[in-house]
């Protein structure tokens, strides 16, 4: 190996480039966001202001806080269902005053007060609601409207209360708790704000009316198609915006006891940087409880720390003004360009060198032939990619189909055809258990039983997490092939854990170890995960000594043995290193030798490619995955080995005539039954000197009778 | 609106406006004196230039929330470089430049970042007015400086017993028309306030159209401006923070100027300036109360916002998410 192949290699091997990809995925990367940017903000201001986090100054803007978290949350529940609701700071400075006129003018109790004032709130909060959820006005206009409705009110009673508020006093110590009180040491409006922020959290996140607010933000008309009352919803989540606002009022009127023509001015602006700059989206769909904190904490540092460094009104304005539009900027930019970003990063190649392809020429044991242009087709144009082939002792055959469907052929002849089950997914690899029934890899779903009489049960859908992925590997995303000890267990091989189905190729062009084999045990249930780290494990066989099996590693072009029992137990041995072609499943031979299929023939190209990570990373990015460069899945054979991993014959399609696309082969009574995960139909080769007698079922079972 | 059942908004509030005129006229002494009609519309002539500009950047599908807290900076700088002893010519230039250039940025932001209209000339606002708060002046009035005088003549002037910005309404508006119906921008502008992918589809530069109506709009708001700041000899930059702008937007909206774009045009603005020039102009001689008038006002805006809703339905399956 050359000197700059082992640095490229050590490069990719050290440094983990799929991790940006994968934490891109990731939900709560919408939060790392703003977290950064409130450690950036925090340590800013403690750098510039020496005793900005003392405990005297955390305290007096703790109580603040609060009170603005309240009205964080109260604007993003009304944005999380799509709309906005500027009329937050009116509605604030109302529950002030109303709450300060009916204390101190009126002496109502306090009880009485703070439901009063939440009536007002609400009541604000339904007028928003009735013109923007039932009669459908644009949100942004009409609580603007409001705001100024409001506000007006505000000063109307300001001129008429204002003296008397200034000269009440308030006898009752309840009505202070609310602005000076502790709670278990946590100031009182703080504590309403957290416990408030962990209702809407569970109620976003855990109930039905909060999925009904997140799926009209998400996506209205679908919302309305799938029968919620939209109308109803938007409604309600400007009554909670309006109480909320209100409540706030009540703290700061608790804590401050005055009303001034200023209270609350601007502080929509305030609010609606602090939603967005947490990552609550505009448009809605996209919010929760702990943005809006992050976000209310970031203003509140900002406000403060620059009344603190001695800006002015014009100053903090300008730059509330310059990070709301950053802030939306970068949300609007952010939305539209993450799925671009992901698809371009999440591909990641690394190095892989293969060895070098032997010849299909000449005396190599992979010469070319044409011993495949005999095959017959069985349900020609009826079947949609039969990834696995599979007979029972009658002689039926079962295949999966792409729709979702596992299909059974009639002996003899197999002109009729039934849909056997239909259990969804994308049915790939298939055994026989001891019993009689069929176990089955179901691509997208996990590992599934169906029993002779066509119940269709669940062996298992996730095996144990990684300590240190990043994405969810519990969950078994591709399935693929399978084979059953004669104890009962079943191993099976998970191809890969960064593709879906449906771009199974694209994993070849990382050729990073994604697969995994997984043991089954049935008389446990449990499930656990064998060998990590494997390049696309495809095809499984048991051995005939029934202690190991042997895997095909698709992307490695290799096939290896893994003891599970015995002597030997744990240790992998390569058996076939260097294949000229992708294997896929393996099977056995009557014979006591294994057939293997090869998907697809290795190119030069794509060889030289696999040592560039460099070359398919540029690729990935630039052009379209239409054109990217991937490996031949057309064009294979079938290959007879055994243990020793010397090949015996192949079976070659010169020109691929008769029968391209080949993933699997069942030996069966001198038969051998071809599928292919590409291919329309089952082919069916007479094999001559094979045991006529023999079958998969009793090769494994023993023979029933 | 096609057929003669039915009246459209804009004969609505021409017929309102014209029956306010005469119960007003009935009603209170003193309404219907040239005096007090050619004060009215004296009054009003600025908000209507305002409406203009808005009215403009409404039928291409946008709004500027920026307009009056521009226009108060921009002008309000003009008056302090020239009280520094810049030349007027130059003093204005600056000033002017000024105001293109966020009409631009506002431009930018909504035609290229994408952001919606609202949200970028709100923050745009609110940021102007810091940025002048901040940097160029420290009081919240800026007086005219003598150096000044020659433009107290626009405010102040009159021509043939008509006051100038009465003249200047009118050009306004005359040059407003104009450009809609004969300009092939205007014409552009229209078709993107339309239907903007059906605009980008046939060939229209959409997204220069849009930055071309902020631009225009920050034009038209710098000569609101100077015709504020020239008549009453200052500028009082707290406008900025007021509700003034949505003055402006009840102006369009009450005219009959659909918020969703491509309708309406510079006659609604002058039957919206007409009605709330009738409605404010009565409602002081009757001495009510401001924050009553701001009520009043308030009801009659959403009141528009109803029937425009009514009216111009929005459309749900077109409408895009997150316009709101």
């Amino acid at each position: 190996m050359a000197a700059s192949d082992r640095i490229v290699r050590w490069r990719y091997r050290l440094v983990p480039d799929h991790l940006l990809g994968e934490i891109l995925t990731k939900r709560w990367v919408d939060n790392a966001i703003p977290v950064l940017i409130l450690i950036a903000v925090a340590a800013t201001f403690g750098w510039l202001i020496p005793d900005f986090f003392s405990m005297a100054s955390v305290s007096s803007l703790m109580r603040q806080w609060g009170e603005f978290t309240l009205i964080a949350l109260a604007l993003m529940i009304v944005m999380v269902a799509g709309g906005i609701d500027l009329s937050v700071g009116s509605t604030f400075a109302l529950g002030n005053i109303v709450a300060l006129t009916l204390i101190t003018v009126a002496g109502w109790p306090v009880p009485a007060v703070i439901a009063a004032t939440l009536a007002c709130g609400a009541f604000v909060g339904l007028v928003n609601g009735v013109l923007v959820g039932y009669l459908r006005l644009r949100a942004f206009l009409t609580t603007l409207v409001t705001l100024i409705i409001v506000r007006a009110i505000v000063d109307m009673l300001l001129l008429k209360y204002s003296v008397a508020i200034a000269a009440g006093f308030v006898d009752s110590d309840l009505w202070y708790y609310f602005g000076e009180g502790d709670v278990l040491g946590v100031p009182f409006s703080v504590a309403t704000a957290l416990v408030l922020a962990l209702v809407a959290h569970l109620v976003l996140s855990r109930s039905r009316v909060g999925w009904h607010v997140l799926a009209v933000g998400g996506s209205r008309r679908s919302a309305h198609n799938v029968g919620i009352p939209v109308r109803r919803v938007i409604c309600m989540t400007y009554v909670v915006s309006g109480t909320l606002a209100a409540l706030s009022g009540v703290l700061f009127a608790s804590r401050l006891g005055g009303a001034g023509a200023d209270t609350g001015v601007g502080l929509e602006i305030a609010a609606l940087t602090a939603a967005v700059l947490g990552g609550n989206s505009l448009g809605g769909g996209r919010g929760s409880a702990a943005k809006a904190i992050i976000g209310a904490i970031i203003v509140m540092i900002m406000v403060n720390g620059l009344v603190r460094i001695g800006v002015t009104r014009g100053g903090s304005s300008l730059l509330l003004g310059m990070v709301l539009l950053a802030a939306v900027a970068i949300d609007v930019r952010w939305l539209k360009n993450r799925h671009k970003f992901l698809s371009k990063v999440y591909v990641s190649p690394t190095y892989s060198e293969l060895p070098e392809a032997p010849a299909t020429s000449g005396s190599s044991p992979y010469a070319l032939n044409d011993r495949l242009r005999p095959v017959e087709a069985i349900g020609l144009g009826q079947i949609d990619g039969p990834e696995d082939v599979i007979l029972d002792e009658d002689d039926n055959i079962y295949v999966g189909n792409r729709t979702g469907d596992i299909v059974r052929f009639f002996a003899p002849d197999y002109a009729r055809q039934e849909v056997f089950v239909h259990c969804g997914g994308r049915p790939l690899g298939m055994a026989f258990a001891r019993d009689g029934s069929l176990i089955c890899c179901i691509g997208g779903m996990g590992l599934y039983r169906i029993t002779q009489d066509r119940r269709i049960e669940r062996l298992t859908d996730e095996t144990s997490r990684s300590w240190f992925s990043i994405i969810d590997d519990s969950r078994l995303r591709l399935a693929d092939d399978l084979d059953i000890a004669p104890d009962g267990r079943i191993f099976f091989s998970e191809a890969t854990i960064r593709y879906e189905m449906h771009e199974w190729p694209v994993d070849c062009l990382e050729s990073r170890g994604n697969g995994r084999i997984i043991c089954f045990d049935p008389k446990t249930g449990t499930t656990h995960t064998l060998l990590k780290n494997l390049l696309f494990p495809n095809g499984i066989c048991m051995t005939h000594d029934g202690q190991s099996f042997l895997f095909a590693e698709t992307w490695a072009c290799r096939v290896s043995r893994y003891w599970f029992d015995g002597p030997k137990k744990g240790t992998v041995e390569v058996v076939i290193a260097d294949l000229p072609g992708y294997p896929d499943n393996i099977n056995r031979a009557s014979d006591g030798t294994y057939w293997l299929a090869l998907v697809g023939i290795r190119t030069p190209s794509l060889d030289l490619a696999l040592k560039m990570p460099g070359f398919r990373k540029r690729m990935a990015r630039r052009i379209a995955p239409d054109e990217w460069m991937y490996p031949n899945i057309n064009t294979g054979c079938i290959v007879r080995f055994d243990e020793t991993g010397r090949i015996i014959e192949t079976l070659w399609d010169f020109g691929g005539e008769n029968h391209p696309m080949i993933t699997s082969m069942r030996e069966h009574k001198g038969h051998l039954y071809i599928g292919g995960i590409l291919n329309n139909r089952v082919g069916r080769l007479k094999l001559d000197g094979a045991d006529p007698g023999w079958t998969g079922p009793a090769s494994y079972w023993g023979r029933q009778s | 609106m096609p057929g003669m059942g039915r009246l459209s908004q804009e004969q609505i509030v021409f017929v309102l406006a014209v029956g306010l005129c005469a119960v007003f006229a009935v009603a209170l002494p003193g309404f219907l004196t040239t005096n007090n009609v050619l004060n009215l519309v004296r009054s009003v002539s600025i908000l209507g230039i305002l409406g203009v500009a808005m009215g403009l950047v409404v039928i291409g599908r946008g709004i500027d929330l920026s307009l009056v807290a521009l226009m108060a900076i921009s002008v309000a700088w003009t008056l302090s470089l020239i009280e520094g002893g810049m030349p007027l010519p130059q003093a204005i230039a600056i000033g002017l430049a000024f105001s293109l250039f966020i009409g631009a940025v506002n431009g930018w932001f909504v035609a290229y970042v994408e952001i919606p209209a609202i949200f970028a000339t709100l923050a745009m606002g609110t940021l102007v007015y810091g940025f002048g708060r901040y940097f160029l002046f420290d009081l919240d009035v800026v007086y005219m400086p003598p150096a000044g005088a020659p433009l107290l003549w626009i405010g102040q002037g009159t021509l043939m017993g008509v006051p100038v910005p009465i003249y200047l309404f009118a050009g306004v508006c005359l040059a407003g028309y104009l450009f809609l119906r004969y300009a092939r921008a205007g014409r552009y502008l229209r078709a993107v306030g339309d239907n903007m992918l059906a605009a980008r589809i046939t060939g229209v530069p959409t997204r220069p159209t849009v930055v071309m109506q902020y631009v225009l709009s920050s034009l038209i708001g710098y000569l609101a401006g100077i015709i504020t700041a020239a008549s009453v000899a200052s500028m009082n930059t707290r406008v900025a923070i007021s509700t003034y702008v949505y003055d402006v937007i009840l102006v369009v909206v009450l005219g009959g100027i659909g918020l969703s774009g491509g309708k309406g045009g510079i006659r609604n603005v002058i039957v919206g300036t007409l009605l709330i020039g009738v409605l404010l102009n009565g409602m002081t001689i009757m001495d009510i109360q401001y924050t009553v008038q701001n009520v009043i006002k308030g009801a009659i805006l959403l009141t528009a916002i109803v029937i425009d809703t009514i009216l111009n339905p929005r459309d749900e399956q077109t409408a895009q998410q997150g316009d709101i």
